[in-house]
């Protein structure tokens, strides 16, 4: 009886690699949905508008008091090295490349991506995909693609709108409350940050980001048991293999990053 | 296609095997549905009335045998196949399957928005005729959740006939109904069939709206079929559709003694 571990993690190994093969080839249906006719483009922006708006404010709130919270921390580590003058910098690139893209994902996870998979797995119990079918409607074209690509779309901007509201905490913070001066804040912020290093990066994981929620939203949905306790942990499992993925993708993109350079180099 | 007597037969399975979580529902079930006729399939809970509608409609591949709809064995149709074998058909889900996110409006308008080149005059004409074959006029811009049980059903039924296709199928279409709407639902599924020649396969409870409309019953019984037409299923001496018809039988003469007991009480 010795065999019966290694059996039971060869099993899971074959049953995971099953998974990420369905998952692979539920991407490449999205995918062919979203290159072939018919184009939902007005559904499209019917998701684009409902998760922004879903998120608009509670990415607004999360994004100014980082921002502050970042000013408050940052002013009194950087008064003991009198660089205070730096905090528009750490402000900034800390918002740009690390907690805009990576906190954005994680709370447009929570309240965008679960409700999605949420809406799609309900929509496997009261069988209306299986409507669609039978009405020769595929369901990846009609239901799925727009929600994903939506998330795609909408996750750049929302990691945008967090840096902005994120700075602007910062800058109430340390300007108005600590007495900075307004201008070497912006000043250093708008010295320190590069587009195409920066600024590119932060794009580049905010559509990672979006692509990972999207795709692995709309997957824990379309594969749900059709079932009450199928949609919750639909719901559930979207959160928590999102989140981590996020958090995983986001250290290896800094490491190739960080490694390689920008696309055309700097 | 195998013909029944004279009758082309429409739906055929052949010697279907289904397990369903660890259930046999099907062994070897075999049973054909003649075109242009009405087809109501009976059995009791669990004996896999929906589930050869699903096999019927491509949404459920048996584990062995076939299921041939109009000459082509959808078992072994793709996924794109199947859309395209689809088209032909229409089904009523049980809870109706309507989106929740469209009007009413815009649920029937569908599949003709989809398939259909037509204008939206043209749309709005076939969805508004729909809507009043189901007895539901004044409902095409609410949603679905505004809706009753059974008016979400009827406006199912409306979708699934807005693009008259040549077989449709209907999972207890009568279910939570009320015996006005009963008779109404029945009347429209016995004129569609009539006008339009479409072949229609119903599962059912309703055993008195079955033996109305039925031009052949399938009783589904141990994983098997028990079919042919209404009087020879009537004078079955199958023990397990003698008890079914027995059963009804019983809550029938439950109802008649009710109403007797009170006469001035509901009917």
């Amino acid at each position: 009886m010795r065999s019966q571990p290694i059996e039971a993690v060869g099993l899971r190994v074959v049953g995971l690699l099953g998974q990420l093969g369905a998952f692979a080839r539920f991407v490449a249906a999205i995918g062919r949905a979203v290159v072939v006719r018919p184009y939902r483009f007005a559904r499209l922006v019917a998701e684009v508008f409902d998760i922004g708006v879903r998120s608009l404010a509670i990415i607004c709130a999360s994004g100014g008091v980082v921002g502050a919270v970042l000013a408050l921390q940052g002013y009194y580590m950087l008064v003991r090295f009198g660089a205070e003058d730096a905090l528009g910098t750490m402000v900034g690139l800390i918002l740009v490349l690390e907690l805009g893209p990576v906190l954005t994902a994680l709370l447009t996870t929570g309240r965008a991506a679960s409700a999605m998979a949420a809406e799609i797995a309900s929509m496997v119990t009261t069988e209306q995909l299986d409507g669609l079918r039978m009405m020769s409607v595929d369901p990846i074209d009609f239901v799925v693609a727009p929600k994903a690509v939506a998330m795609v779309l909408v996750m750049p901007m929302l990691s945008a709108l967090f840096i902005v509201c994120g700075i602007a905490g910062g800058y109430l913070v340390g300007v108005e409350l600590l007495g900075l001066d307004g201008g070497s804040y912006l000043t250093s912020l708008e010295q320190s940050i590069d587009f195409a290093d920066d600024v590119a990066q932060s794009l580049l994981k905010a559509l990672v980001f979006g692509a990972l929620a999207g795709f692995i939203a709309t997957y824990r949905g379309y594969t749900a048991e059709p079932t009450a306790a199928g949609v919750s942990a639909a719901t559930t499992g979207t959160v928590v293999v999102a989140s981590v993925s996020v958090l995983m993708a986001n250290y290896v993109i800094t490491a190739l990053w960080r490694a390689y350079g920008p696309p055309g180099g700097v | 296609m195998s013909g029944g007597g004279t009758e082309q037969i429409r739906v055929e399975l052949d010697d279907v095997h289904l397990d369903f979580d660890g259930r046999r529902v099907f062994r070897g079930l075999s049973c054909g549905f003649p075109s242009g006729r009405i087809s109501v399939v009976l059995g009791g809970s669990g004996a896999g009335k929906s589930t050869l509608l699903r096999m019927v409609g491509g949404l459920q591949r048996p584990d062995r045998g076939r299921v041939c709809v109009a000459g082509q064995e959808v078992a072994r149709l793709s996924e794109r196949e199947l859309f395209a074998a689809r088209q032909r058909i229409g089904m009523l889900f049980q809870g109706g399957a309507l989106l929740d996110s469209m009007t009413i409006f815009d649920n029937i308008a569908l599949p003709l928005r989809e398939h259909a080149k037509l204008s939206e005059g043209a749309i709005a004409e076939a969805v508004e005729r729909r809507l009043v074959d189901v007895g539901l006029p004044d409902t095409a811009q609410l949603l679905p959740r505004q809706l009753s049980g059974g008016m979400r059903r009827r406006a199912a039924l409306a979708r699934a006939l807005v693009r008259d296709p040549e077989i449709v199928l209907c999972d207890e279409p009568f279910s939570g109904l009320d015996p006005v709407n009963v008779r109404r639902i029945e009347a429209l599924l016995v004129e569609v069939n009539r006008r339009l020649g479409l072949t229609l396969i119903v599962t059912s409870h309703h055993l008195a709206s079955s033996l109305r409309m039925a031009d052949r019953l399938v009783f589904l019984v141990d994983g098997h079929a028990v079919s042919g037409a209404a009087a020879e299923i009537l004078e079955s001496r199958d023990p397990r559709v003698v008890e079914f018809l027995e059963a009804e039988g019983d809550a029938r003469a439950g109802q008649a003694e009710a109403r007797s007991a009170n006469p001035g009480g509901p009917a």
